[in-house]
């Protein structure tokens, strides 16, 4: 018998079920037993830069929206600094989060997020990523949560040399990934689980 | 040579192991599973950074569903149970500052929701979800009643082992996970379709938790282990360095 590797294995993931909003949002389901939920705001004071409103639908592939999935984002803040303890460029705003969480609408599906314009941060081998804001979805259905990124449509010459947006082989479907501004001034970023608009979803 | 911090890119998922998005037994996976390829590429710092949650968001009973949504001298229903374990990393490391949320049914596999639809009771004590933040090794801690197994719409009668669902934040959001903790000896685990959808006898073990007799609470409350692994980073001595050095 020949050694063996001991790394762990990752425990293996199980869906989030039709009531995870119980567990990561309790006072939206009624149980009030927190101060509040977590990542509901992630402003706790004047944050710099520019402030944005973000909505979308999570769609199955019959196009039903999803009123069972929980949203989270994560972001750097507008001089692309994170609020992590494994931000080692420096200090990023002290008074925005970069994390929010959202339920959705009780009755639409639809989440929004209140946060700010992301800044550039760097690939792995030093050239600039588009500015963009990482989503992990999770639902009753799902059953390993899905990564995907908001990109920003008005960010053309930064999405024209991502080093991402440009490896993907089927160009066509970079528009899923877009967040485009709406009439009311809020950028638009629909999730689609299937179906010919699908959302291209990350392995990361 | 001093020991070596894992700081590289976060180990890819093994998607041999981790269950597949479409999974037919799992009705609700059919039309919620993506079809394309997903795109594969190294974590970046977004996937390697996170949020930090402080001890100071956690009152005194959030890791206590019997008693923090109980009256006051009341307590919720059901076996009491403790239940305790670790969150590791793939390199078997400790992970400190972990937020662990959890939500359960009752003791008679209800939950305290409005679209919940099964006749078992609701306890008035019983509010069904708690949190806690690790500690510097890894470890965590929350006490509860054991839940009821229940009935739910799939085929026309599949039943959930009793389980309590877990959601894990990690240092990196690349480690963002949910599961769920199942009970050793609950028969319903082989006849689940959602357990079902593990690929393995020993992926199915690894949701499994064990009565811990060690940790019982004598005349008060029994006790069952349960770790978690999240990613693990690679290790980066020879990353990086120009050629020569
Ligand atoms: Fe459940």
């Amino acid at each position: 018998m020949t050694q063996r590797l001991d790394y762990l294995k990752e425990s293996p993931s199980q869906t989030a079920g039709p009531y995870v909003h119980i567990g990561c949002t309790p006072n939206f389901t009624g149980i009030e037993i927190y101060g509040g939920d977590l990542g509901t705001s992630m402003k706790t004071g004047p944050v710099k830069g520019e402030e944005i409103t973000i909505k979308g639908v999570v769609y199955d592939g019959t196009g039903t929206p999803l009123r069972d999935a929980m949203i989270e984002i994560w972001q750097p803040d507008a001089a692309g600094l994170f609020a992590s303890a494994n931000e080692t460029r420096g200090q990023a705003d002290p008074n925005f989060t970069g994390w929010g969480r959202s339920p959705g609408d009780m009755n639409t599906g639809e989440f929004t997020f209140e946060t700010v314009k992301p800044g550039a941060v760097p690939f792995p081998d030093g050239r600039m990523q588009a500015p963009h804001i990482t989503v992990w979805i999770v639902a009753r259905g799902i059953n390993l949560g899905l990564h995907t990124r908001i990109y920003f449509a008005d960010e053309t010459e930064a999405n024209a040399a991502d080093p991402i947006l440009t490896r993907i082989e089927h160009q066509n479907r970079i528009p899923t990934l877009l967040a485009e501004k709406s009439a009311d001034g809020s950028y638009r970023f629909d999730i689609h689980l299937q179906g010919p608009k699908e959302t291209i979803f990350f392995d990361i | 040579m001093s020991p070596i911090k894992p700081t590289g890119g976060f180990i890819p998922r093994d998607r041999n192991w981790q269950p597949d998005a479409l999974t037919p037994p799992y009705k609700t996976s059919v039309k919620r599973s993506p079809q394309a390829a997903l795109l594969s590429f190294p974590t970046t710092l977004s996937e390697e950074t996170s949020p930090v949650f402080g001890h100071n968001i956690l009152g005194e009973l959030d890791n206590d569903l019997i008693l923090n949504y109980a009256k006051p001298g009341e307590s919720a229903i059901g076996p009491r149970i403790i239940v305790h374990g670790r969150v590791l990393d793939e390199n078997g490391r400790g992970v400190p500052g972990a937020l662990v949320e959890f939500w359960q049914a009752n003791a008679g596999g209800r939950y305290r929701h409005k679209k919940e639809a099964y006749q078992a009771a609701l306890d008035p004590n019983f509010g069904g979800c708690g949190r806690t933040i690790t500690a510097e090794d890894g470890s965590y801690e929350f006490r509860t009643i054991q839940p009821g197994p229940y009935p739910w719409p799939n085929g026309m009668n599949d039943w959930r082992p009793a389980h309590i669902h877990f959601s894990v934040f990690g240092h990196g959001f690349a480690q963002r996970l949910i599961t769920q903790m199942y009970f050793d000896g609950d028969p319903h685990i082989k006849l689940c379709p959602i357990v079902g959808v593990l690929k393995s006898q020993e992926a199915v073990d690894a949701l499994t938790a064990l009565l811990d007799m060690n940790r019982t609470v004598p005349m008060d409350s029994r006790a069952y282990k349960f770790d978690m692994v999240l990613r693990g980073r690679r290790q980066t001595y020879f990353e990086n360095r120009k050629e020569g050095l």
